[in-house]
């Protein structure tokens, strides 16, 4: 006790504020950065380390950086020559897709991002016939928007897609793909029929046992060989095909996690209902299942877009293949390093998107106690 | 309830009868799927014949002649298809072992660094995890091969680490060691002394569950497997000389080089599935309820014990099958070695080899078929190691 607590009588000691020492800046200072001598130490060095790091980053990628011009002659700084990204802007987004055609790439991003803020507003009905617009509707007038060829629209061949969208395409066509392919085998993983059962195992671990590169490998060099003399499939719809096959052995694993959660009396319960199988699949056991393996399922769509990008392994050219493309091209040498920045930038941004909205949608959909 | 008068229920057609149905779905899709396969098959045939393609692994005896910048094993030249494919599975384990390696140790300090009570630590950590987690590999392998690596000094301007290794745009230069006469005297006697180590460690593990006597097994296990060996290394006079590199010319002569790919792929793949692990380990230590660390404390445990016997058994348990499947990717995505020339399986048998004689077919179907059993390899082991750990219930 000190000497001032004795100028009050017992009982009668007021309120004193904390000590200055455990409340605002300095307490959290002292609780988080140097509670014990070692911890001190450990946030010497951390800071140490991070002032050692960022800023000559900063420096490179900011401060002495060049920001306008229009060839390699512009850029005469120390920094990083952000006039390559700026040049190459258009490639690295659409590929070689005819300038006067991309407005349909647009269109068909402007359709998908208004239907992806709809399902946002809160309190709006109908969210699911969006959902099932997203996942149904849109994948059609895309295909039509793209390919064109009908209603008027000039005919734009594969080989000239490329870029960011080209990553969309595969992506999207993948996770489009794979959730319904997914769920057929995972019901079919757990079916009582032998044979099925037997199939849907091999199928699955089959696809998962190998690497992506194997199976694009096949996909290009395979299948060729399995189709009939004269017919042939673009290397676009090759890569697809590999890629769907590909992701739906993993969502099915994903999907079979939540069946397998699920307690055995909802079955039970559903069959005592008199619902037959695909009623109690698709009305009871289904949609608990899948709420269940919501963050699953976007963990695997965040690997299946971050995949994609094998696919310039067998000569497709993606958001990183168009970036190595700029790169080697004679006029722009050495800029490696700025293409990679602005391509790791671009995946993760979607990347951490997609895992902040699987979070989100944990919480919005967690209905238990 | 008057029951009166119901007739009774009439067998209804067999075509109802779950059991016939199952039959009939089943022959259903077995006939589709092989009439499927059929069908392709027919087709790879006709497309091979007319492509004058030749079929069956008689090409593994074929003389390769081309050149493998990195083997484990004897090759030349003239070395056959089969030692290709031989080559190229060495390499992609070495690198596939080595990354797990880098990955296990660096995943569970940053895991740990994720939960330290530092906020700068634990931030940084965090920073680390979601930034390399968010990237694809492929693009991180890029960065490292092309933007980093291959834009190092020449030889002879190196960056010199630790006064013998020397950093390069032809790869890491290191000293080689060189065994000399006795050696396998040193190599028996380690061997020797992990088997000794085994051995007491079980016995004192005896003692302990019959008369709670604590033996200091782990020092005497280091003990025997440091000690041994050194008195053999001493006894035979140190039989192993160092080849230390040195610069001569342009280049360095002595030592050894690790090349430049495989520099890259093992840094992509240990810092990249490093992110993931540190996620796992994060779930596994806070898995572990609190109570568990007070009851330790109340039974007047230590902080180290507690750690040791307590905590870290009970994470291992959420740890152990997630981390498997990280293994498993991390041996699969070591196939992204095609993308930088690294001469794994999927470069130089898959990819040369496939190109040399065509024969997509076989060639595929080995490729996958090792990787299949790789996988399936991992995942038995670690379904083993999972299942003594795993919680005996009763």
């Amino acid at each position: 006790m000190s000497e001032q607590s004795q100028d009050y009588t017992t009982g009668q000691h007021p309120d004193l504020p904390a000590p200055i020492t455990s409340t605002g800046v300095i307490g959290w200072a002292r609780i988080n950065l140097f509670a014990t001598i070692p911890n001190t130490i450990l946030t010497v060095l951390a800071v140490l380390l991070l002032l050692w790091l960022i800023p000559p980053v900063i420096d490179w990628a900011f401060i002495s950086a060049d920001w306008s011009g229009q060839t390699r002659d512009d850029c005469t700084r120390e920094g990083a020559c952000w006039v390559f990204i700026k040049v190459w802007f258009r490639q690295l987004m659409y590929g070689r897709y005819p300038v006067d055609e991309i407005w349909r790439i647009n269109l068909a991003y402007i359709i998908a991002v208004a239907a992806g803020i709809l399902l946002f507003v809160p309190g709006l009905r109908g969210k699911p016939w969006i959902g099932l617009f997203l996942l149904a509707g849109f994948p059609i007038i895309a295909f039509y928007l793209f390919v064109g060829g009908s209603f008027g629209l000039p005919d734009v061949e594969t080989p000239l897609w490329g870029g960011l969208f080209l990553t969309l395409v595969i992506s999207g066509v993948g996770i489009v793909a794979s959730l319904p392919i997914g769920i057929v085998l995972a019901l079919g993983r757990r079916s009582k029929m032998p044979v099925v059962r037997s199939l849907c195992i091999t199928f699955i671990e089959l696809w998962r046992g190998v690497p992506l590169i194997t199976v694009l490998f096949m996909a290009s060099v395979m299948f060729p060989l399995f189709l009939p003399e004269g017919m042939n499939f673009d290397k676009l719809i090759r890569a697809l095909l590999g890629v769907m096959f590909f992701s739906s052995a993993y969502m099915a694993e994903v999907v079979r996690g939540g069946l397998q959660a699920l307690p055995k009396g909802q079955y039970e319960a559903a069959q005592a209902l008199g619902l037959s199988y695909w009623k109690m699949m698709g009305l009871v056991i289904l949609p608990q299942a899948l709420k269940l393996v919501i963050p699953g399922i976007v963990n695997t769509f965040i690997g299946l877009f971050k995949d994609t990008v094998l696919v310039l392994i067998i000569g497709l050219f993606d958001f990183l293949g168009m970036v190595q493309l700029a790169g080697t091209n004679p006029d722009w040498l050495g800029f490696a390093i700025e293409g990679y920045v602005f391509a790791a930038f671009g995946f993760w941004i979607f990347c951490f998107g997609m895992s902040r909205y699987s979070q989100h949608l944990e919480k919005k959909l967690h209905t238990g106690h | 309830m008057a029951v009166d008068q119901v007739a009774p229920a009439a067998r209804p057609p067999f075509f109802y009868d779950p059991r016939v149905r199952a039959i009939f779905f089943q022959v259903l899709v077995l006939a589709l799927v092989i009439l499927g396969g059929a069908y392709l098959v027919n087709n790879t045939l006709a497309n091979l014949a007319r492509q004058g393609i030749a079929s069956g692994f008689g090409f593994l005896d074929t003389t390769a002649g081309f050149g493998i910048s990195m083997s484990l094993v004897e090759y030349s030249e003239e070395s056959t298809y089969g030692r290709v494919f031989l080559v190229g599975f060495l390499n992609t384990i070495l690198v596939s072992v080595v990354g797990v390696f880098f990955a296990t140790v660096l995943g569970f300090l940053i895991g740990v660094a994720r939960l330290s009570r530092n906020w700068v630590v634990s931030k940084m950590a965090n920073a680390y995890i979601e930034t390399l987690r968010n990237i694809p590999l492929l693009l991180q392998l890029f960065f490292w091969y092309f933007a980093v690596l291959r834009t190092l000094p020449s030889p002879r301007n190196s960056v010199e680490l630790f006064g013998s290794f020397f950093l390069n745009n032809r790869g890491l230069t290191s000293p080689s060691p060189i065994p000399e006469a006795g050696f396998s005297t040193v190599v028996i006697s380690f061997a020797v002394a992990i088997v000794a180590a085994f051995f007491v460690a079980r016995w004192a593990r005896k003692r302990q569950e019959a008369t709670g006597q604590q033996f200091p097994r782990f020092w005497a296990g280091l003990g025997i497997i440091i000690g041994l060996p050194l008195l053999a290394a001493i006894v035979t006079g140190f039989p192993l000389s160092w080849s230390v590199p040195e610069l001569r010319g342009f280049n360095f002569v002595n030592g050894m080089v690790l090349i430049p790919e495989f520099v890259a792929l093992v840094v992509a793949l240990s810092t990249y599935t490093a992110a993931f692990i540190a996620e796992i380990v994060r779930a596994g230590i806070t898995s572990v309820s609190h109570g568990q660390t007070e009851a330790a404390f109340a039974l007047g445990l230590r902080r180290s014990p507690t750690l040791r016997l307590v905590i870290i058994p009970q994470a291992l348990r959420v740890i152990i099958p997630p981390l498997t499947s990280q293994y498993l990717n991390l041996t699969k995505n070591s196939s992204l070695a095609a993308a930088i020339a690294y001469p794994d399986i999927v470069l130089v048998f898959a990819g040369t080899v496939l190109m040399q004689t065509g024969q997509a077919v076989e060639i595929i179907s080995i490729t996958m078929a090792t990787y299949l059993a790789l996988s399936l390899l991992i995942s038995g082991f670690m379904n083993w190691y999972n299942q003594k750990m795993a919680l005996v219930e009763r």
